[in-house]
């Protein structure tokens, strides 16, 4: 009576087509709002560009033997990577599985909460990736010289904003409320972003908080990106790679872990 | 094996904290039929409608779900489900057509096949000159339509209908009513969870009726009626002193008895009156679940 071959062999983890499902719903969605995604991915930075530009420029020519605008262009291609993914991830996480209620749908469909979480996170660090290229378009305008490691930036945004979607996607994942998100944005997201060397350079700093720069996912995405832009440096950055893949595959299982622990009880 | 069963329960106990929200629950739904969860709020309707997607685990007790083995296997028990939750979950800036869209790609619906899938749930939804409006615009018996037929998409073997009709105007409950009822005269196994009585009357060949977390009845609802509340009822009106009264003397005959509002039913009352006076009136499914829960209805 066990019919044992006529049942369809177990599904996998990570299928590809529970991924494709979550990233279709993504890309039909972000057709009904790219226009005020996209406004706000590229005023934000430009503003940066502008305000730190001309604020500082008039004051200091040169930073770290970059020209500022060079300096502060490539910095802030990282800040946009982070805006457009640990924002959105974190928000957006609370908004669909509490408000929506669009993950209960999702999860009674033939999709597991690691698809589930997987996706977003790819779906995120793909606008990243993207987003994060504008502001340096933006000061190529403003005299960044074009060079053929740009190409490399968006690959970049990707990887460290799949780790910062996995981030805001875990703190959405142990959120009581939304309130809770004021202190994460205060306690952790402010502070990395200051001490990441995006608008001025680190070496100014104690050396407690250049060592605390280390650890700072951010800061290793800024000296990617210039890296990238103005030449590759070598070990130093497979190092910073090599630190932007651990935040990611860490951050991932943790933004799996606490998803699951939220919305399967 | 006896007969296919697309759900099948044994001793399912749910804990949340102190509260035990699913109190030893046996469940079946045999393939090809209708089956009608009944009971008040908090009795664990949804709770159990959780537990057969996988997004409640249970804490003891046996699930399956078409032959699959919950939460284990649950994965592919989902690929052949359709899930209508009891709180719309649309995607509300989405048109009508795109949330199908999107429900099809979830459900792995073939690329060559995909077309036809929408277009048929466009026409169960009877949505199909709407399909380009936003969800948002759409009246809350649409949204409801729209809500059902998505989760039909896929040609599900087994669908849960979570509260289907859930604060809706009985007119368009009705029109509800008759697409569960298409649906159950296509084959399609069914397990709808509610509180109106009409509805599981209606739709339901078997009805479970829920109470604590536990099952205190299950059957075809004219046989529970049968069985617990007679062929006839009668309803004596009056003031409370005097329903209490009547309570205490029907008691002492040996009658069942329930309250409402503003009356107490005297059940099973198939022979004469008894020397009250009220009104006869058919026994009903309520008055089994007055009788087995102790509450009213909303």
């Amino acid at each position: 009576m066990a019919t044992a071959e006529a049942r369809p062999a177990r599904l996998g983890r990570l299928e590809r087509s529970a991924l494709t499902g979550v990233l279709v719903r993504e890309v039909v969605n972000y057709s009904s709002y790219w226009k005020s995604s996209t406004f706000s991915s590229t005023v934000e930075p430009t503003i940066y560009l502008l305000a730190f530009g001309f604020g500082f420029g008039s004051l200091v020519s040169t930073i770290g033997g970059y020209d500022y605008v060079d300096f502060v262009g490539t910095g802030t291609v990282a800040t946009a990577v982070l805006f457009s993914s640990a924002f959105p991830a974190m928000f957006g996480t609370f908004v669909k599985y509490s408000f929506q209620r669009t993950y209960d749908a999702i999860l009674a469909a033939p999709v597991d909460t690691e698809e589930l979480v997987t996706a977003e996170s790819l779906w995120i660090a793909t606008r990243a990736g993207v987003y994060g290229c504008v502001p340096m378009i933006v000061a190529i305008f403003f005299g960044l010289d074009p060079s053929w490691g740009m190409l490399a930036v968006p690959f970049i945004g990707w990887i460290a904003g799949f780790g910062w979607a996995n981030f805001g996607i875990s703190i959405a994942g142990f959120a009581k409320s939304f309130e809770n998100f004021n202190y994460v944005v205060s306690a952790v997201l402010t502070p990395l972003f200051l001490l990441a060397g995006s608008f001025f350079p680190l070496s100014g700093f104690p050396d407690w908080a250049q060592a605390l720069a280390q650890l700072n996912p951010l800061y290793h995405c800024v000296q990617l990106i210039r890296d990238a832009v103005f030449g590759f440096e070598g070990w130093v950055d497979v190092y910073h790679v090599a630190v932007l893949v651990a935040f990611g595959l860490l951050t991932w299982r943790v933004a799996i872990f606490a998803m699951q622990r939220k919305l399967i009880d | 094996m006896g007969a296919e069963l697309a759900i099948r329960l044994r001793n399912v106990v749910k804990r949340y904290g102190p509260i035990t929200a699913v109190d030893g629950l046996d469940l079946d739904v045999p393939l090809g039929t209708c089956v009608g969860l009944l009971g008040p709020n908090g009795a664990g309707k949804s709770t159990t409608m959780r537990l057969l997607t996988a997004q409640s685990i249970a804490d003891e007790g046996e699930l399956e779900v078409l032959g699959f083995r919950l939460p284990e296997e649950s994965k592919q028990a989902r690929a052949e489900c359709g899930v209508t939750p009891q709180l719309d979950n649309l995607d509300t800036t989405l048109t009508v057509e795109q949330n199908l869209l999107v429900f099809s790609h979830l459900y792995r619906i073939p690329r060559a096949e995909r077309r036809d899938a929408i277009e048929r749930a466009l026409v169960m939804a009877k949505l199909v000159d709407r399909r380009d409006s936003r969800v948002d615009k759409l009246s809350g018996g649409m949204r409801r339509r729209l809500l059902i037929s998505r989760a039909l998409v896929h040609r599900p073997r087994l669908v849960l209908l979570d509260e289907p009709t859930v604060g809706l105007d009985p007119q368009v409950r009705q029109e509800l009513w008759a697409l569960v009822d298409a649906l159950r005269s296509e084959g399609t196994t069914i397990l709808m969870s509610t509180h109106y009585i009409e509805e599981a009357q209606r739709l339901a060949d078997t009805v479970l009726i829920m109470s604590h977390g536990k099952a205190v009845a299950v059957g075809p609802p004219s046989e529970l009626v049968m069985e617990h509340a007679g062929r006839e009822v009668l309803e004596v009106y009056g003031p409370p002193a005097r329903l209490a009264e009547v309570e205490a003397q029907a008691g002492e005959a040996g009658m069942r008895t329930r309250r409402t509002g503003t009356s107490i039913s005297i059940l099973s009352i198939d022979g004469d009156n008894l020397g009250f006076d009220g009104e006869r009136r058919p026994a009903n499914l309520e008055d089994v679940f007055v009788l087995l829960t102790g509450e009213e209805i909303g």
